[in-house]
């Protein structure tokens, strides 16, 4: 079931959450809805829930306007960040909940709960309460009551936002699998670009209530549409008007026309990776991400002079995305086609 | 040397506290129950059964019967309006709710008096329509509701405020209605804070005194509960009846709440 969004707005008070935001979700995709915090996105994805309300335009569920329809007849699967399990609930009832409120006999529910429960490695579990399982086990739960019920779509509210990063991994690696079993359409929020990336096979960056860019991992890495994408979706160094990623910079030792000379101001090895930290004769800050083996080639040293060759840079004719509103995109998204991405999973 | 010192100022504050407790509350109430079977259990069991003493007893119950479930009803309701549709005139029912905590209950009598009495605002028309509220039954109930109204309010808000709304929200992407929401999910998640409330509401309605008093005219053997009944059995130097009511009152609070307690690690187990 596709989702679409069309001019959504929406406000507390003097903030706004949502201005014209318009999305088109695939059916069967799995998208993720990536911004910083107050970006609009957790706001968007509880509008297509119905658990907020919007002020103007609205959301399509499989081509019906659902903008009237209250939360319980729309038929989504949430899942929140703190869970939100029925305390009082075994794991059991929790995950046999909507199947209870939709009057399934007591046999048939216990055959689907325990079908999910298996899907969802909690077999087992089922007489605990959510006090006597872990975060992740909680989370799991949540997705496994979420799904209990054969929604339309399922929307995913920074679903491992408070859990810690080796179970975070995990449950990412696990959602893309589910996801390629079930394909169920599906929404998850998240600040994370790197979960997005891995995750999701298209992303719809969101910046103070609008839509920045959408597209696959690829597209928005390789062709941002500005600044603020840019330097959202990886590491950025400003270089005047124009941008460039810090694996875009050659460090050679002899100059050309092409070069710049800068001085390293500080060396962190990352691993693999290495962190070498230039400052510019104009003062301008800015780093260059290298491999071990270039740096021994190099033989670079801290307070050294060398030269860099900026490979790829960008520049965004000087507009910076949040007085740029919608031209910015560049697929246009007033028809609300912007998200339509043609890369597939 | 630190760990001494500390020691010795628990202890000290220790003793203080259950010191304190002990003289101002326990003392007396151990008294009571001394003095009521000094003279073993005929006495105090003879007034209670006595017609007076049992129809007292009765009209307790009766206040507690409907008093509480109403106030429970609207203790709940209120708590949600308060806690869950956020609006302007919050602020008043929040200070409203408040009233009868900070108003003495003789006044809370008085004010009752005005209203229904004879020459009251609304007493005459209800007179002629044939209904009394004064003297009789109803009024006492009335009493007994305006006195114990905060308590189930004052338990469940913060309760509710601590379980937040996802839980509620959740229940609705999974298809629940709000009445369904309601008793399903939230209302099992409030139920200690609810109960205890109960609890408070009955106490205080098994030992309202003041606003009772005035309302019911303390008629024996028709308006009078048991606390009315102590007084007046004081009033009137039979102490077996006083001590023996006054010890049933506290049997009775006493139960609701061990009841609660029986109840809630029965769950928790």
């Amino acid at each position: 079931m596709g989702i679409s969004v069309e001019g959504a707005t929406k406000s507390f008070g003097d903030f706004q959450a949502l201005d014209d935001v318009s999305i088109e979700v695939p059916d069967g995709s799995l998208t993720a809805l990536l911004g910083p915090s107050g970006s609009g996105k957790s706001t968007l994805l509880r509008a297509i829930a119905g658990l907020e309300t919007l002020d103007s335009g609205s959301v399509l569920i499989d081509g019906e306007d659902v903008s009237k329809k209250p939360t319980q007849k729309r038929e989504v699967g949430f899942v929140f960040q703190h869970y939100a399990a029925f305390k009082h609930m075994t794991v059991f009832e929790n995950v046999g909940f909507g199947l209870k409120i939709r009057k399934w006999d007591k046999a048939k529910i216990g055959d689907r709960v325990h079908e999910l429960l298996d899907l969802v490695q909690l077999h087992g579990l089922a007489d605990r309460y959510p006090s006597q399982l872990s975060g992740g086990q909680r989370q799991r739960m949540a997705l496994a009551r979420a799904l209990a019920v054969e929604p339309q779509v399922l929307l995913l509210d920074e679903p491992f936002g408070a859990l810690d990063a080796k179970v975070r991994k995990d449950l990412r690696t696990w959602l893309r699998r589910l996801h390629e079993e079930m394909h169920v359409t599906t929404i998850f929020v998240t600040h994370d670009q790197e979960e997005a990336m891995d995750v999701a096979g298209q992303l719809v960056v969101m910046n103070q209530g609008r839509v920045e860019q959408s597209g696959s991992a690829d597209d928005l890495y390789e062709h941002p549409a500005n600044e603020f994408v840019m330097s959202f979706v990886g590491e950025v160094n400003r270089l005047g008007e124009s941008f460039v990623r810090p694996h875009d910079i050659e460090v050679v030792l002899d100059a050309d026309d092409r070069t710049e000379q800068g001085m390293v101001q500080r060396i962190v090895a990352l691993g693999f990776e290495i962190r070498v930290e230039f400052v510019l004769g104009d003062g301008t800050e800015i780093w260059a991400q290298l491999t071990r083996n270039e740096l021994q080639r190099l033989e670079l040293r801290e307070g050294q002079i060398a030269y860099l060759r900026p490979v790829q840079a960008k520049s965004f004719n000087g507009s910076s995305p949040s007085n740029d509103h919608g031209a910015s995109t560049p697929h246009g998204n007033r028809d609300g086609g912007d998200a339509e991405v043609s890369a597939a999973v | 040397m630190r760990s001494a010192s500390s020691r010795r100022s628990r202890w000290g504050l220790r003793t203080l506290g259950l010191g304190y407790l002990a003289l101002l509350l326990l003392a007396p109430l151990v008294l009571i129950f001394y003095k009521t079977f000094e003279h073993g259990l005929a006495p105090p069991l003879d007034a209670i059964t006595s017609p007076n003493g049992l129809h007292a007893l009765k009209l307790s119950l009766l206040m507690v019967a409907i008093a509480v479930p109403l106030n429970t009803i609207f203790g709940i309701g209120c708590a949600l309006l308060l806690v869950r549709h956020r609006w302007k005139g919050n602020a008043v029912i929040d200070a409203v709710i408040n009233l009868p905590f900070a108003i003495s209950p003789v006044v809370i009598g008085l004010s009752l008096f005005l209203l229904y009495g004879t020459k009251g605002w609304l007493g005459p028309d209800l007179a002629e329509a044939g209904i009394e509220i004064l003297f009789s039954v109803p009024g006492m109930v009335l009493a007994s509701i305006f006195v114990s109204v905060p308590f189930v309010v004052r338990e469940t808000v913060p309760v509710l405020q601590e379980i937040g709304t996802e839980q509620e929200q959740a229940a609705s992407t999974l298809g629940a209605n709000a009445w369904q929401t309601f008793w399903r999910v939230t209302l099992p998640a409030i139920r200690w804070g609810v109960a205890y409330g109960v609890v408070l509401t009955t106490a205080r309605v098994l030992g309202e005194f003041g606003a009772v008093s005035i309302v019911s005219g303390s008629r024996s053997g028709e308006t009078e509960t048991l606390p009315l009944f102590v007084q007046k059995a004081f009033d009137n130097f039979e102490f077996a009846g006083a001590y023996g009511a006054s010890v049933l009152l506290a049997l009775l609070a006493l139960t609701t709440l061990l009841a609660m307690n029986v109840l809630k690690r029965k769950e928790d187990a």
